[in-house]
């Protein structure tokens, strides 16, 4: 099983873009527009697997203005994912330090989270890192480290809510798959 | 009675609640490492989805208590969970036995309640059904597996089918909170699910090599709230020392 945490320094450009924004925290004189608060919220890395964002999975529904206040739709992947307070904790830090001070983080269950909400850049990244991507045949395409497409299910379950467990036979490697809902 | 919609929520989330605790009691102990990570995903699943139909029924009952306040606050007369999930986890064949024969009612159940005239709780039916479905999936293969397997795998499988069969039952009675579910469009009539419930296990415990007990006596009580089994007292007492120790403790 892959310790994410170990290889939070991966994905340092993201970590740089998140320590830029808590530092920027002065007060805005204008409201930004909704465009830029999505790109705020894009280098925002998941807790669980810092090397994408929370735009890539998919998991920010909407942003809108309501009058002064700036409201924030998250919706969650797995209702139990205990990344979800955490996520709402790094989407409030970000904004504030954006010079947000109105800020509402809704939680939004309908329609339910789904993978093919995750970006193209997501799944990408993902395989890079060593994750195979959701697919809709119900496991991965290949090895995300040697790429063959000799591999097994290990575990319907793996090391976080949204994953897998499955195993190459040609480099025995095991990797986590992201599973498809 | 009280409301019968306040009672409605307290039995999914009481059978989330309680299913999820037990499943939980296998965190760290189980027989294998990837048995372990699966037991404990379904705890969590089973805990996140008590997380919304509670704090469905709190907000429904308009009292100020939350989804805690209900999880933990309540004594064994008040759970309206089937007798079932709150039966002990024996070994882990049982456990997963016991997870085969609720998922199979959960599922179908989730399925047909994302058509309730409700909004709220069809949005909570929903996102179950995703969660649910690997679920089913995994404990059926697992029954399978085990059912067709060795001599002691089958064995232990088809004791633990006789041991929980009597509790299947329950899942499937209707009552008065039923039907004025049933009248408003809240939710399907459980007695109706039971057939194709009956043809999808026959299926699958035949690919299991085990047989279905001919007796189809039920113990009820624990969906009602009139008689729960002895187990449900000691769950309690675990789950809810923390928060009667210290009251409203928080970390």
């Amino acid at each position: 099983m892959v310790d994410q945490t170990t290889k939070f320094s991966e994905a340092p450009d993201l970590l740089k873009e998140l320590e830029r924004a808590k530092v920027q925290g002065a007060p805005l004189t204008e409201k930004p527009t909704v465009e830029t608060v999505w790109a705020w919220l894009s280098v925002i890395p998941d807790p669980e697997i810092p090397v994408i964002s929370l735009t890539d999975l998919g998991i920010i529904r909407d942003v809108a203005w309501d009058g002064d206040t700036l409201v924030v739709t998250v919706t969650p992947t797995y209702s139990g994912c205990p990344a979800t307070s955490i996520i709402n904790l790094d989407i409030e830090t970000a904004l504030r330090g954006h010079g947000i001070e109105n800020l509402t983080l809704k939680r939004q269950i309908s329609p339910p989270w789904t993978t093919d909400w995750l970006t193209d850049a997501g799944r990408a990244k993902l395989e890079a890192y060593g994750i195979a991507p959701p697919r809709a045949a119900g496991g991965p395409q290949h090895c995300p480290h040697c790429k063959s497409t000799r591999v097994e299910k290990i575990s319907q379950f793996g090391s976080t809510p949204c994953k897998a467990q499955w195993q190459c036979t040609d480099c025995l490697e095991p990797f986590d798959y992201f599973k498809c809902i | 009675m009280s409301d019968p919609l306040f009672e409605y929520l307290c039995r999914m989330g009481d059978n989330t609640l309680v299913l999820g605790h037990r499943v939980s009691e296998w965190c760290g102990v189980a027989p294998v490492l990837e048995e372990d990570i699966a037991l404990a995903n379904t705890a969590l699943d089973l805990i996140g989805q008590t997380q919304l139909w509670l704090g469905l029924a709190g907000e429904v009952e308009g009292k100020g208590r939350d989804a805690d306040k209900l999880a933990y606050h309540r004594d064994v007369w008040d759970f309206r969970n089937v007798l079932l999930v709150e039966q002990p986890n024996g070994d882990f064949g049982r456990t997963m036995m016991r997870q085969f024969l609720f998922d199979g009612w959960h599922l179908a159940y989730l399925k047909a309640l994302t058509a309730s005239s409700n909004d709220r709780i069809a949005a909570i039916a929903e996102k179950s059904v995703k969660e649910v479905t690997y679920h089913f999936e995994r404990s059926t293969d697992t029954v399978i597996g085990l059912g067709d397997g060795t001599e002691e795998s089958h064995r232990r499988m088809q004791d633990a089918l006789d041991r929980l069969w009597p509790y299947v039952g329950e899942m499937f009675l209707s009552d008065d909170v039923d039907a004025a579910m049933i009248a408003q469009g809240i939710a399907p009539d459980p007695t109706a699910l039971r057939g194709a419930y009956d043809t999808q296990l026959d299926g699958i415990l035949a690919e299991a090599t085990l047989t279905k007990p001919a007796d189809n006596f039920t113990h009820k009580g624990g969906k009602t709230g009139v008689r729960h089994t002895e187990h449900l007292g000691h769950i309690l007492t675990q789950m809810q020392w923390l928060q009667r120790a210290y009251p409203d403790a928080t970390w």
